[in-house]
Order: structure tokens, then sequence, then C-alpha cells
């Protein structure tokens, strides 16, 4: 553990690449199997059921600050986070654990079946057993997911480094479903299979947001035009009469969308598509919103699949007939993705094909990106015609154009404490809109947006809530209404979930609006206008 | 209603009976300065009272200023009201204040910490009625370490860049901060350079501490000789351009802050050291036992919370709004009108 928590207190206080590949590759080298089998899994995000709640996690800590709960409470709002308050809030003793790191997972797998009784004995024998460090991550081993800016790329080149195994390779055998306590380090990485590759999806292409006019790009037939969909990117490979989706996450999402494994058999095997996982109710497609309510869960009722029933809309193919075909032009692979579309098209797949949009002149295209919200887009995809599929974010060959925000001028009402970074300063923001009310204009609560302002303008925001505070619940405050901001956002929907009947989809703050008064802020009515009919 | 001996109004806090404030933020007559901090004292005064070893100090930042030094412990009487000013080991020449008239006894304690740093005259603990005490670090998360263990760290930390070729630069306030840590910088692993700021304020201060040779940074230091250094500077120098020109560097700061991750991670410092001027936890709880006071006052920092604890341990606490700043979490408002000096 000692190592383990070193590595994190090392990951945890650099911004520098470097320093954070050259200690997970001199911790690789170093650590024992089982232990790195572990760290693997949770810098990817594996960890084990949380075996003891929050509740009772606040109150065994509280045992041993003895401080009132309120005072925990208070703690935890200013600190930002439960692992570090835990840790910081309980004393530390002469004690010291030599456990390594995969004897406390197994203890913590095995805590989840205890009795309270002997969860609290354990937690207390543990926390006095640590330094202030190692109780930290030892906490979070419970609670959470170690917020410090180690991408999976970033811990698999390390492990590349220290193995001296293909990075690629590497991606692709930490991917998908594995159980760190029943794979041993040989299996996990060091074995070779074959069915290995049966599931292992390309690495995705990705587009530049454009830079400039779009008649720089030169001729428009050079280019293939299509919408921009707004759902989830996704992989999803046919081979030996079995089905894998990847999301661009990484993440095999296989089992949330089990209406697509009406491809088997119908699709031929061998064949890799890259599209995107869209909600399609009443014949035509639904927002984000919609979707929302599938992404979350892990098994799938019937009444969902009915209630939100997805579809994918294709618009490029990686593998046809087992071949690799990411080399060929964008122009042949369309021709390609075409013929199989022609093939399956009334097979009563949920598969569509995204159409280009024939297009003459760039005026065209620009005027085709005017009609995005009614084709139910976020914007359009620019595609050369002779462009290769590929690897990452690479700019040249594929553009994304989306269309400018819907704005609205809100007042700022509410105020919460951020996370992380932003711990200990009020960056999370709650506006509201006018309605009136029987006559009276009154303020509603309509979105909340913690993106979009520079660390500066955080700061003089953060001085002014502390300085106007009208209400304090908890780590929330009540502001008086005395700030505009100008808030953007992609989507907007009606919604009964919502106080003011409105889902907005990803809210940011644009600007501050020094220049308006509230009395200039916009209405509830205002925004309804915004959605599309 | 009787008039409280000390009173908050909106210049400061006033004793009605001397007419005398005691770290006025408004330009008064009679200011009594606990210490040199610019959210103490301030300028525009006309009569300055404060311990004899502040006097070149609030000199230094205020200007030609009409100052009188007093002694630890010594009485002054003023219009029947004894003050007397006594250690609060917050930084050089930092005092608390006793105010005592017909039997009752106050004390300000201006911002203090119970550990001695060996560089300021170390606290003091002073019996009263009523204790007006700061709480910057008012909360249960906030333990200090021993100061012997963090500079072991820092020594370690400098050493280690050091054999990385990196010059170490240390951020720490200008007055106070920057000069504890100087004194305890092992001088064996290399040379000590310092940022304007802090030279300036190392030389009012040398004939009261012996500290370590320092070599201020001029346009003519050359990048080189910096390498494997060791560089004091305040905070606001954090992301400037004068920064920038020491390539390779890694940042450090040592601040009460620090034992929070967010607010080392806001600001993009390499790597923070939990060290600070002012009282943990358990140095507010046992300094406030330790006066006897049935009366306590909380004045900046996380007041309402810690106010609202004492009253549950059975003291008569408040809080009291003031516009002294205590050790900023943003580590820069205060800073940025000394780094002109």
């Amino acid at each position: 553990m000692k190592n383990f928590a070193e590595l994190i207190k090392t990951l945890d206080s650099s911004n520098k690449t470097s320093v954070k590949v050259d200690a997970l590759t001199d911790y690789f080298r170093h650590a024992s199997d089982e232990d790195k089998v572990w760290t693997i899994a949770i810098l990817s995000h594996r960890r084990p059921p949380r075996p003891v709640n929050t509740t009772l996690l606040r109150l065994w800590a509280n045992e041993l600050a003895q401080i009132p709960l309120w005072l925990f409470e208070e703690s935890y709002h200013i600190v930002g986070d439960l692992a570090e308050t835990i840790a910081l809030i309980i004393p530390t003793t002469k004690e010291h654990s030599d456990k390594s790191l995969t004897e406390f997972l197994q203890e913590i797998i095995a805590l989840k079946k205890k009795t309270d009784e002997e969860k609290r004995v354990y937690l207390h024998q543990n926390w006095l057993a640590l330094n202030y460090y190692e109780r930290f991550v030892f906490t979070k081993l419970i609670t959470g997911s170690f917020r410090i800016g180690v991408s999976q790329k970033l811990m698999t080149r390390a492990l590349s480094k220290a193995e001296g195994v293909d990075e690629d390779l590497l991606a692709y055998k930490l991917m998908g479903d594995w159980n760190p306590d029943k794979i041993s380090f040989q299996e996990l990485i060091l074995d070779q299979k074959s069915s290995d590759y049966l599931s292992k999806p390309y690495p995705f292409y990705l587009a530049y947001p454009i830079e400039g006019e779009v008649s720089n790009l030169g001729n428009p037939e050079d280019w293939s035009i299509e919408h921009k969909w707004d759902g989830i990117r996704s992989q999803t490979i046919i081979r030996d009469n079995e089905i894998y989706v990847w999301s661009r996450g990484e993440e095999l999402v296989t089992d949330k969308y089990p209406e697509f494994g009406l491809f088997i058999g119908v699709i031929p095997d061998g064949t890799v598509i890259d599209g995107e996982i869209l909600p399609f109710l009443e014949g035509q497609i639904g927002t984000f919103n919609d979707l929302q309510t599938r992404i979350g869960r892990k098994t799938v009722s019937q009444a969902l699949l009915q209630k939100t029933p997805v579809i994918i809309k294709v618009y490029d193919i990686l593998e046809w007939n087992n071949q690799d075909v990411r080399h060929l032009p964008y122009r042949e692979r369309r021709k390609l993705l075409e013929d199989l579309y022609n093939l399956v098209k009334d097979k009563n797949i949920p598969l569509q094909l995204s159409e280009r949009v024939p297009l003459k002149s760039w005026e065209d295209v620009t005027t085709e990106r005017m009609r995005a919200r009614e084709m139910r887009s976020e914007g359009l995809m620019l595609k050369r015609n002779s462009s290769p599929y590929l690897v990452g974010r690479k700019k040249g060959d594929w553009w994304k154009w989306k269309i400018e925000p819907l704005v609205i001028d809100a007042v700022l009402t509410y105020a919460m404490r951020g996370h992380g970074r932003r711990s200990n300063l009020f960056t999370d923001y709650t506006f509201a809109l006018w309605q009136d009310n029987e006559g009276k204009r009154e303020l509603v609560t309509f979105a909340k947006a913690y993106s979009g302002l520079t660390d500066a303008e955080f700061r003089k925001v953060d001085d002014w809530i502390k300085k106007n505070t009208l209400e304090r619940f908890g780590p929330v405050r009540s502001v008086t209404p005395e700030l505009v901001f100008e808030i953007g956002f992609e989507g907007i929907a009606l919604s009964k979930r919502h106080k003011s009947g409105i889902a907005t989809r990803f809210p940011r703050i644009l600007r501050w609006r020094h220049d308006k008064k509230i009395d200039e802020a916009n209405s509830i009515d205002d925004l309804k206008n915004l959605i599309p009919e | 209603m009787k008039i409280p001996l000390l009173a908050f109004n909106d210049k400061g806090i006033y004793c009605h009976q001397a007419d005398v404030y005691l770290d006025p933020w408004k330009p008064v007559t009679n200011a009594i300065i606990t210490h040199g901090h610019s959210d103490h004292s301030r300028w525009g005064h006309k009569n300055y009272i404060t311990h004899r070893m502040n006097v070149p100090i609030i000199r230094h930042r205020l200007g030609d200023i009409n100052v009188t030094g007093k002694e630890w412990n010594e009485t002054f009487t003023i219009n029947g009201v004894k003050f007397s000013l006594h250690p609060a080991g917050h930084i050089i020449g930092s005092s608390q204040i006793r105010v005592e008239y017909k039997g009752e006894v106050w004390v300000f304690t201006g911002d203090y910490k119970t550990e001695d740093d060996g560089i300021s005259t170390p606290y003091e603990v002073v019996k009263c009625n009523t204790f007006i005490t700061e709480c910057t670090f008012g909360l249960p998360a906030f333990n200090w370490l021993p100061q012997a263990e963090v500079m072991t760290s820092i020594n370690n930390w400098w050493a280690e860049n050091r054999a990385e070729g990196k010059t170490s630069i240390l951020f720490g306030y200008t007055l106070g901060k920057a000069q504890r840590l100087l004194k305890y910088l092992d001088t064996d692993i290399g040379k000590i350079y310092t940022h304007g700021a802090v030279e300036n304020m190392t030389q009012v201060l040398r004939p009261m501490v012996d500290f370590p040779p320092t070599t201020l940074i001029t346009r003519d230091t050359k990048k080189e000789e910096l390498l494997g250094s060791m560089v004091l500077a305040p905070p606001s120098a954090h992301g400037s351009v004068w920064i920038r020109k020491m390539t390779p560097f890694v940042t450090g700061s040592a601040s009460g802050w620090m034992a929070f991750r967010g607010a080392r991670r806001r600001r993009a410092i390499d790597k923070g050291f939990v060290m600070s001027d002012h009282c943990d936890w358990y140095g507010l709880l046992d300094s406030i036992k330790a006066t006897g006071a049935e009366k306590v006052i909380c004045t900046h920092g996380y007041s309402d919370i810690f106010s609202k604890y004492l009253r549950e341990l059975g003291y008569d606490a408040r809080t009291e709004h003031t516009q002294y700043e205590g050790e900023t979490a943003e580590m820069d408002a205060k800073e940025e009108s000394e780094i002109t000096v």
C-alpha cells in the first residue's frame, strides 16, 4: 500500500504528463504482479463494489475525530472530497501498516458481506494504522474513483514502457470485461490469445472543429457532407456470429443495446461499422435527453426498450469481408457501406444510413447547416473524399461544423462550492429566468452550469457570492439576484422533471453580462420559443 | 446599556473609553497595531503604537509614519485603560493586545500561532475575560505537522530537484513565511536566491534574526547559476514572466491551504507544503481554553462554523465581521501591494 499511496501522491501532485508516465513506469517495474493488476484495474475505473455506504463512513470517521456530525458536514463542503475530509479529520497515530494494495482490496471485497459492526471495527483499525496520505488512498478505494488526471491511455503508455508490450495491443487487452480479483497479470497482459482479437475495435478517428471560412477547404466536389448526429459515437463489430458494440470511451456497451443483436445473421460476419447510436421514437430522431435514459443502465427493461428504442446511424465502414479497409479513400469506403446498407435495409434491423447531402457550392453547405435543428443534428460533418480512416484526432480531412449554441441571458440565483480543483471556491451555479406568476414576475430556476468562465472570473464571482449570500443550505447558498450571464446550450426539449418545464443540453456560461441588469434577463417564455417545432 | 470595552464598528475594533482603535481598516487618530501584514497595519492613521520589533517593518511598508514602539508586557495607560502587548508567535514582532479597564480584561489576538517557529517571539497565553480570536483555519480538517518535519521534506525536495538539474521555486508570503523558510533551508544543498519583495523585507529583518545569506535575482543573474538553487518568491510571482525565465524549474508553495488538494491543483503548483503562521484546529481550541475566557469573539476565517462549535462546548461565542483576511486561499490579494515595494 505504501508504494501505491506514494504513486497516487506523485500522480496527484504533478501537472506534467512526463512526470506521471515516469512515476507509473517506475511503479510497474517494481510492484508485485497482483498489485499491478489491481493498479491497472483502479486506474481504469474497475473498483470493487462499495462495501459501506457513505452515511456510515461519515459516522464512523466522526467517532474517531470526536466532532459533531454537522461539523463534519461543514468541513466536507469546504474540502470538497469525502475521502480527503475523512483522512484530514482522523488523527494520525504512531502505528503503521505493511499490508499490500492487493490485501487491502481483498479485504474491501470481503467487507461487503460483513456485519455493520465488523465493518466499523475494520475501518477504525485501518484508518488509525495508516498515515494521512495512505488513509486518503484507502478511503478512496472504498468511496470512488481517483481523479488524478491519469487517462487509461497514459497508464497504458507507462505499462507498455515497463513491460515491453506494444501499446496498441495493451490498450486492446485492457478493454472490455475482466475481473481483477480473478485474473493474473500473466493472463491479462502477457499471454497471447487468438480470441483476443475477436472483439477488438479499431481506434476511432475524430474530427476537429472547423477553422476559419468553410470556403477555404477548396473545391466542394472534393468533400462529402453529412449531418452531425447528436448521440453516442459507436463502433459495431460483427465477427464469428457475435456482436460487440464499443463506445468512444472504449467501453464495451453491447449489453446496453440488446436491439442490435438483430444485426447477427443479417450483417455478414467480418464487418465493422462506425456510427452514432440515436434514440428513435415514433419515426423520428429523439433528443439526447431521451437517450440519457438508456446510457446509465447496465440492464435494460422491456418497458424501456419500448419507450426509448435506439438505432445506429451508420457513416463509415472499417472492416469488410474480414479485411481492414481503413486505408481505402472515404469515397470507396462509402461505396462499400452503401452496398452493405442496400443489402440489409429491408431486413428490418435498427440500422440507418447517415445520408450524404448532395451540395454544389459552399453557399449550399452554409444553408444546409441552418437546417441542423430541423434535421435533429448538431451541425455538419465535412469529410474529404480521398481521406483514409485515421487514428485519433487529426487535422485536415475530417471537420465538424457545429451550429451556434442557443443562448439566453439568465440571473445567477444559487451557488455551490466546486469539487476537485475547484473545491473551496463557489463555481457551480444555478440560473433562473423570469416567469409571470399571477401578475407578479418571479425568477424560476432553469439550468445549472459550471464551466465557461476563466479562473480569474471564477475568483471574482466567488468573492461576490461570499459577500452577497442570502441563505445557506449546507453547501448551497442563495445569492442576491444581481449578476446576469449569457448561457449557451446545444439542445432544448420540454421536460416534466424540470421545474421550468424545460431541459437544456450541455448548458454552459458563455460570458458574464456586466452590461445587463436583472430586469433585462430573458423569460421562460423566451426559452420556450427556442424549442424547435 | 453599558458600552463594551471593545466594540466593532465600520473602522475597526474600537475602545471608546480610550478613543483608540485596534488594527483599524480605515484611517483613525490612534491605532494600536498587532503586526505588519497589510490587512492589519494600514496606511493613513495619525498615531501608531506597536511592538518595537514591528516598527521597522511597518516603516518599511508604510513609509514615514508617526509610530511608537513598546516592549512586551509594557503597560501603557490611556484615559484609565491599561494596554499591553504580548507575543502572538505569528511573525516577527506580532503581538496580542491586552486591554484592561476596571478589572475587566479583553485580549485581541490579531493573527497567531502556538508553535514556536524559532524566529518570532513564541506565543504566550494571556488570561482574560473576553478573547477576540482569529480562526483562519478553524476547521477540524486542519492539523499541522511539526515545523521540523515540514522543513525536512522541503529540503529533501530541494535536493531532489537539484539532482535533476532544476531550480526550486518556493512561494511564501513576503513577510513572515519567506523568512521562516529561509531560516531553516539547508545551505549545504545550494545557494538561496530571492525575489525583490522577499529580499527587501528580509533586509529589514536581518538586524533582528540571523538568517542564511541570500542573493537577489536581478536582470544580470544568469539562468545557469540558478540551476539547482532555491528561489524564494511571493505567491503572486507564480505564472509571471519573471518566473518563466528560470526554466527548468519546479514550484512549491508553503501555506496552510496546501492541506487541501484542490487549493494546490487550482494554482497548478508542483508541490504543496502544509505550513502556516496561523493556529490549526487544536491550536485554536487549546489556546482559547488556556486563556480562561468565558466570552469568545471570532473574527476572520471560518468564524461562523467555529463559533457555533464553541457554543456547543459551552462558551459564550459569537462572530464579528472584520476586514482581516488571514491567509487567503488564493494567495494573491494581499501580496499584490507588496510586490511593487
